[in-house]
């Protein structure tokens, strides 16, 4: 269980993010929305600790992310997949590499890892690109392998930062599928989106909690969603 | 047997963990090169250094053992005068040996200078006595003395107005090729930093791909450096052996030249310079993984 008490988060002298409290229930589907620039990529970065809250507390499985080792966080990672904005990866390894990079970064890459991979890479639909070399994927595909490399590690959160934002309708539904099935499975996931079209269209297959960050503070978005 | 299994884990290391740092051409090519320099020159200090002490050792323990008394007298003195000196040399404490050399081995001493077809008897050269002493103490002061009495155109020389400073610079040899040694290792981790740095500075990225998907700092700064580490072995064993390669050929301790055609190593000595590629590689250690640790806090 991640929490949230009572964060802020100040950069440059101004304040990004203020008074914040939430609490992501093991399970539980939220979207978090708001304008460009509103602070969702700096919140999501405060839950996995690339950024640390410059007051309050963010607690993952009871404990302060800013009383935590450099170590201490890499290994809470472990537990949290994340989907960047901007997809990353090796660009000199394989697609298949990439994705099983967590497992590899973990120690945990003999055993049945090759099998847990292919599956993966069936499910996400890149079974035929697992032998390519990142720059070789399409804009979706690469949307597709940041996800899988997300879940490799059967994480309990998935963090998605606009997972659908330089893709066609018909590729945004099917990473929205593939994160509706991860939750099903029990995950918690929390995608960032500005994408009201999208939110709409996940309401029908899963109960989500829609959070808007404004004026730097989040709230429970309105009925107009 | 642990510390060894440990070095040679990191050693074999672990394919798959350094795959994730893309090869750099240019770095390794630099690294690589930098450590064959040093390793090369570092062997050259340490032949320096090994000769100086072995020159200043033999002068220490061969001349502090022996003394010569020179005996310049009238020609019809010298013979009287060299065998009293002879006399008091026989019954003095702490000498072992007195031999008054010939007029060969005297010759053969000027030959040098005057060359080997100078009738040196017809010369009037001093009588030269090769005193050896047993060990014990001798007291010179008192032995001068005694010859001024006996014999008083003999003077003593125990070669400690030469020898002196001769030891005095071959120690100061042997301390400046240790202090080139060390500005050799320190100029050696200088360039592995740097370069470590670079790679890590270019690397950015997949840096920070590797925390995202949860990477510890060690994990991180292993695959560099294990690297850089590899680089600075191989490089160092090259520059190590073209160095041995190169002070192997020089001229042997035979020819006539003294010190420089000594400058070398004997026996059990050449270890010393095939240690320099294991030294390279822990200056490599210390200095890329405290790069590493550096920089890798600095991007958080």
């Amino acid at each position: 269980m991640i929490e949230l008490d009572k964060i802020a988060y100040s950069y440059g002298g101004g304040e990004l993010l203020s008074d914040i409290s939430l609490t992501l229930q093991p399970g539980s589907f939220h979207f978090l929305t708001g304008p460009s620039g509103a602070g969702k990529t700096t919140f999501l970065k405060l839950i996995y600790g690339e950024l640390l809250a410059t007051a309050g507390q963010v607690r993952i499985s009871g404990m302060d992310t800013r009383a935590m080792t450099r170590d201490q966080i890499a290994r809470v990672r472990r537990h949290i997949g994340v989907v960047p904005q901007q997809t990353q990866f090796l660009d000199h390894l394989r697609v298949a590499d990439n994705i099983a990079l967590p497992l590899m970064v973990s120690g945990r890459d003999g055993g049945g890892a090759q099998t847990d991979l292919d599956q993966l890479l069936g499910w996400v639909g890149l079974t035929s690109q697992k032998e390519q070399f990142p720059p070789q994927l399409s804009g979706g595909e690469r949307q597709r392998a940041a996800l899988a490399r997300a879940v490799i590690m059967s994480p309990d959160v998935i963090l998605a930062d606009e997972p659908t934002g330089n893709i066609d309708w018909e590729m945004s539904q099917r990473i929205l599928k593939l994160l509706v099935e991860l939750n099903k499975m029990g995950k918690t996931v929390m995608i960032a989106t500005h994408d009201l079209a999208l939110i709409r269209a996940a309401k029908s297959q899963v109960q989500a909690r829609v959070l808007r960050i404004t004026g730097r503070r989040l709230q429970l978005a309105g009925a107009d969603l | 047997m642990k510390a060894l299994r440990d070095i040679l884990a990191f050693l074999v290391g672990d394919p798959q963990a350094d795959r994730v740092v893309p090869p750099t051409g240019f770095t390794a090519q630099l690294t690589l090169f930098s450590a064959a320099a040093m390793a090369f020159l570092a062997s050259f200090a340490l032949a320096l250094s090994t000769s100086t002490g072995r020159l200043a050792d033999r002068w220490s323990s061969e001349l502090a053992q022996s003394l010569t008394v020179r005996i310049s007298a009238p020609e019809d003195q010298l013979a009287i005068q060299t065998q009293a000196a002879m006399g008091v040399l026989q019954t003095t404490p702490g000498i072992q040996s007195a031999r008054a050399l010939s007029i060969e081995e005297q010759a053969a001493l000027l030959a040098p200078w005057f060359g080997s077809s100078v009738p040196i008897e017809n010369l009037p050269i001093p009588q030269l006595i090769d005193v050896i002493e047993d060990g014990s103490a001798l007291n010179v002061a008192s032995l001068r003395l005694r010859l001024q009495a006996e014999a008083p155109g003999a003077i003593v020389d125990d070669h400690a107005r030469w020898r002196q400073p001769l030891i005095r610079a071959a120690g100061r040899l042997r301390g400046l090729s240790w202090l080139s040694l060390l500005l050799i290792t320190g100029t050696m981790a200088a360039m592995i930093t740097l370069a470590a740095n670079a790679a890590l500075s270019a690397n950015r990225q997949v840096i920070e791909v590797l925390r995202q998907v949860g990477a510890v700092d060690s994990y991180i700064a292993q695959a560099f450096v294990r690297r850089f580490t590899l680089r600075a072995l191989s490089g160092a064993a090259i520059g190590a052996i073209c160095g041995m390669i190169a002070i192997a050929l020089l001229p042997s301790t035979n020819a006539v030249g003294g010190f420089l055609t000594d400058l070398g190593f004997r026996g059990a000595g050449w270890l010393v310079p095939a240690s320099i590629p294991f030294l390279a590689a822990v200056v490599a250690f210390v200095a890329t993984r405290l790069a590493a640790l550096r920089t890798l806090r600095t991007m958080a």
